[in-house]
């Protein structure tokens, strides 16, 4: 089946993705298309872009990968966030990294965050939304820091903060609050970090780990995980039964006597 | 009609030829094809199946109607030349040609797609039949 990406107002809180023709076949069970269902954020700070993913991914109601990385490399100065159908966003960040390369290569300059960024919605709008991918590209160069905001049909925000996924609008009351320009590096990390977690804790789409991204001109960190915000329980006791806590009152034991009264016997053919 | 949009590249009407169920050169293949049916003949089976078997045609068109409101008449009338004289570089009928030159031409030297990736024709499983398709070629069969 085909999934269709989150469409711009919101369709529905679980993540926005539909499987077409779920409603027409009542028999068959179209196998769900593995998705992100997440929450990944980014700022502009004083020195660069931080860029921000939970690391849950799903598989309809049940959890696929407890800890998946949603940062996904582009150039060696820009990485994407990535929600929707896991597939299309690796693909998609994939084809666009080794595009971006061999442009890079034929211009001989550094990859610009706009080039990226036109090629990202160039290709997602021919094929109108099919391709699930939901993104939040940030990076810096020589023109400074910028971060966009991709979805799955083409469109695209250039904006100070963006959020995507299901657990974006957790994520964007946190830096609504919050968020101010020219943040320094400690604070702004602090504030992508809390986005982050009030995804993961108010949206069930989202869960377990917190990765950070922080680009500037002079650095990169790929922070993974920054916080780990969800540890499993310690088991507190042992559930095991010691042999012997059955007490045993009587053992009887019966001889089956049985006699062979066919035999035969077929040969394999091994040649 | 619709004559605008993607409607008008429905097809009206199937040639009957390709109703022949028998494999081989030149007839259906039930095997590869599934079932000869009027409906899958017409109708698309995706929303993008039709844009996308244009894509590359209606691309051009853009480029080269483009190039002709900057550069004027000359500049597209040359290109299509060229584009004409390197499509008759092929090899034997039944191998495929890399392109090279139309590639270069297009621009597609420098980006990959999922072309490149997914159902390449060079390891495609399946090929022609070498004698018929040389034979068909030459006016032989």
């Amino acid at each position: 089946g085909w999934v269709l990406g989150a469409l711009r107002g919101g369709l529905a809180a679980v993540g926005g993705a539909w499987v077409l023709g779920a409603g027409a076949c009542k028999g068959l069970q179209i196998p769900m298309a593995r998705k992100t269902g997440t929450t990944i954020a980014g700022i502009v700070y004083k020195d660069g872009i931080i860029l921000g993913a939970d690391t849950r991914a799903t598989e309809g109601m049940v959890v696929a990968d407890k800890n998946c990385s949603k940062i996904h490399f582009i150039a060696p100065n820009i990485y994407c966030c990535g929600a929707g159908t896991a597939a299309d966003t690796e693909m998609t960040t994939q084809l666009i990294s080794s595009n971006l390369e061999l442009h890079s290569l034929s211009t001989g300059r550094l990859p610009r965050v706009v080039t990226a960024n036109r090629m990202l919605k160039q290709m997602l709008f021919r094929y109108q939304g099919y391709i699930g991918a939901s993104l939040v590209l940030g990076g810096v160069e020589v023109n400074g820091p910028h971060l966009y905001s991709i979805y799955p049909h083409g469109s695209t925000d250039k904006l100070p903060y963006v959020t995507m996924g299901s657990g974006s609008l957790a994520a964007m009351a946190v830096f609504e609050d919050n968020f101010k320009p020219e943040m320094e590096e400690e604070e702004a990390k602090q504030l992508v970090r809390d986005a982050i977690a009030a995804g993961i804790f108010n949206d069930l789409g989202s869960g377990s780990n917190i990765d950070l991204c922080v680009i500037s001109k002079n650095k990169l960190d790929f922070l993974r995980p920054y916080d780990v915000a969800n540890q499993k329980g310690e088991r507190c006791g042992k559930y095991k039964c010691e042999k012997g806590t059955t007490a045993v009152l009587t053992e009887n034991v019966v001889v089956l006597a049985l006699e062979v009264m066919d035999e035969t016997v077929q040969t394999m053919d091994t040649s | 009609m619709n004559t605008r949009g993607l409607g008008s590249q429905l097809k009206d009407s199937i040639p009957v030829a390709e109703f022949s169920a028998s494999g081989a050169f030149g007839g259906h293949d039930t095997l590869r094809r599934g079932f000869t049916s009027v409906k899958n003949e017409l109708f698309p089976n995706h929303p993008l199946e039709l844009s996308e078997k244009t894509f590359q045609l209606n691309h051009d068109k853009m480029n080269f109607s483009t190039l002709r409101n900057i550069q004027g008449l000359h500049a597209p009338l040359k290109l299509q030349m060229e584009f004409k004289a390197v499509k008759q570089v092929q090899r034997l009928p039944f191998l495929h040609s890399s392109n090279l030159s139309l590639d270069i031409l297009r621009g597609n030297d420098e980006s990959i797609d999922f072309e490149d990736i997914l159902n390449d024709p060079l390891q495609s499983e399946v090929m022609g039949e070498p004698h018929m398709m040389v034979e068909y070629k030459l006016g032989l069969l």
